[in-house]
């Protein structure tokens, strides 16, 4: 590849694998390194698989079938859909999560299944969340996961990218990532990546861990992108990898400057997650329900601060608190560094690893006129299973802080 | 008619998508965002909406409960992306048309192929963003299962 234009990082990506120098607006045919789909969206592409002739996967040590989002199954419709689901993987010799494994992206994390520079598909909206580890991964369907499924192959457009510099070497206290990302979805608003990609820059990245990383671009699905990646600078794995980093001159649809050191704590009002605020404005909010896990916030680090905050304390009467680890590692760590403890006796709720009532279908539906403040990623009306509830979206430490005092509440102001 | 950002959760809530029952799908869809829509619509209506049609989730039974409803064609200005392409792979049409004078009740005939949408009603052609090649054909073989069945693979 000689005499090149400047390349970002989902144009050398998709580059490398098409063989072709490719750049935004083009369209190309990639081999996809990794595919996976969980109960929501295995069952329909199982049958979409099939219906396209399909008896041998294309990948099958590439390809993962993980249940998560009604785990485990809550009625008989949903484990017969599991049913299929194991059946399916028992016969394609595939990889395969049964419950309590954890969220499909965290899983894919913990087990190494993606790599960077690597093409991921997922029948998943979230699976852009693969971009913290420098890989090109965009959340698809059931149909268009079949065809991957099938020919080990996908269609894409090459998308443009945003670029966002963060700018700043440390965060204020109470201030995290999750912070950081409801900017960024509130500056692009929920449609204003769409079909993009949406690519992180800026020295803050060198003081950023893995699970920092994740939620940055975890929520770039909340911003309507096709994937987000974060440039390797200061990623750190524990095997060794070949980093894709932009070029200099790489052009860019629009590029955004966040100055994240002086940040401080944001919110989610009901019903949109880009309709963000300081959490100072909504303070005092009475809340009843508090929710941490998902693939955007229930890591070990997520954990931990919340229970820093409810450590020797106790959740008051009328509010509840439900926290569901990310996966069976991330359970397993907070398990030994006394973090479940902690939580437990602050009042918490430990609920199975997996997507819990982020999705709405079990495992913490709330009532009428309910008020929620989750560490999740999507508050559209009625997406945790009730239109009549209201569901706030904040960090763990913000969550964390406003259960306790029953009221939306500053993490720095908790005592 | 709808507005701008109908999300997939409004389509067709979470509780309901662990099924491979297309008429469950059916009953439910729309429910929470217009409690009329399974009463008002019949089949061959179109849904015309605003920006970011479908955005959120990537369940692929948002487009399945709405063409199963008997949608007959989704007109936005644009679509959330893993929703156009869904909607694309199971054959139901949907157009991106930037500007238009549709109103409700009004008369409308579409031509995927040429892009276009006629309003009898009004007498107006409005024309629709230029698909892709490979998208056109998928939707021109009624889907990606098969166009897949057909071709055996890609071809862009």
């Amino acid at each position: 590849m000689i005499n090149m234009r400047p390349q970002t990082i989902a144009e050398k990506i998709l580059s490398q694998h098409s063989g072709q120098v490719l750049y935004a607006g083009e369209l190309c045919v990639v081999p996809v390194d990794g595919a996976m789909a969980t109960d929501t969206t295995a069952p329909l592409a199982i049958q979409a698989f099939r219906e396209m002739g399909g008896e041998r996967l294309a990948n099958p040590d590439r390809f993962h079938l993980i249940i998560d989002h009604a785990a485990p199954a809550p009625n008989e419709r949903i484990a017969n859909l599991h049913r299929m689901m194991r059946n399916f993987a028992q016969e394609t010799g595939c990889h395969f999560y049964d419950i309590g494994s954890g969220i499909c992206h965290q899983v894919m994390v913990d087990h190494h299944r993606v790599r960077p520079g690597e093409i991921f598909m997922g029948a998943d909206s979230h699976t852009p969340t693969y971009g913290a580890l420098n890989a090109l991964a965009c959340g698809v369907g059931s149909t268009d996961l079949a065809a991957v499924m099938l020919t080990g192959k996908i269609w894409l457009k090459v998308p443009s990218s945003i670029r966002v510099n963060l700018h700043g070497h440390r965060l204020k206290e109470g201030v995290s990532a999750k912070d950081i990302v409801l900017e960024v979805v509130k500056q692009l608003t929920i449609s204003g990546a769409t079909y993009q990609s949406v690519e992180y820059h800026g020295e803050l990245l060198h003081h950023l861990s893995l699970s920092d990383r994740m939620v940055l671009c975890n929520m770039v699905a909340e911003m309507g992108a096709k994937t987000g990646i974060v440039s390797p600078e200061g990623l750190k794995l524990p095997y060794n990898f070949e980093p894709v980093f932009a070029d200099k001159e790489a052009i860019y649809s629009r590029t955004l400057d966040i100055d994240a050191g002086s940040l401080v704590p944001r919110i989610a009002i009901p019903h949109s997650p880009d309709d963000v605020h300081d959490v100072s404005t909504y303070a005092g909010t009475p809340v009843s329900y508090g929710f941490i896990g998902t693939c955007t916030n229930g890591r070990l680090n997520d954990l931990q601060a919340a229970a820093a905050i409810l450590k020797n304390k106790k959740i008051p009467p009328g509010v509840r608190l439900v926290i569901a680890p990310a996966s069976r590692q991330v359970l397993l760590e907070a398990l030994k560094d006394g973090t479940i403890e902690t939580l437990i006796q602050a009042g918490a709720s430990i609920i199975n690893s997996g997507c819990g009532p982020c999705v709405g279908t079990h495992d913490g539906v709330p009532g009428d006129g309910e008020v929620v403040i989750s560490a999740a990623n999507r508050n559209f009306r009625g997406r945790m299973g009730n239109p009549r509830s209201e569901i706030y979206l904040a960090s763990p430490a913000t969550v964390a802080a406003s259960v306790l005092h029953g009221k939306i509440t500053l993490p720095n102001q908790s005592e | 008619m709808y507005g701008d950002n109908i999300d997939t959760d409004r389509i067709i809530p979470g509780k309901y998508t662990k099924t491979l029952d297309l008429s469950t799908l059916a009953a439910h869809v729309m429910e929470d965002l217009d409690p009329e829509f399974s009463s008002r619509f019949k089949t061959g209506d179109l849904i015309v909406a605003g920006d970011n049609f479908g955005c959120g989730s990537s369940r692929e039974q948002a487009p399945l409960a709405l063409k199963s409803a008997g949608v007959s064609l989704i007109i936005a200005r644009f679509f959330a992306r893993i929703f156009f392409r869904n909607a694309i792979n199971i054959g139901l049409p949907v157009l991106e048309v930037p500007r238009h004078n549709i109103q409700m009740g009004d008369e409308v005939y579409f031509d995927l192929t040429e892009g276009k949408v006629m309003n009898h009603t009004r007498q107006e052609v409005y024309r629709a963003t230029p698909l892709p090649p490979v998208m056109l054909n998928i939707m021109q073989e009624g889907g990606l299962v098969p166009y897949l069945k057909k071709h055996k693979d890609f071809i862009i």
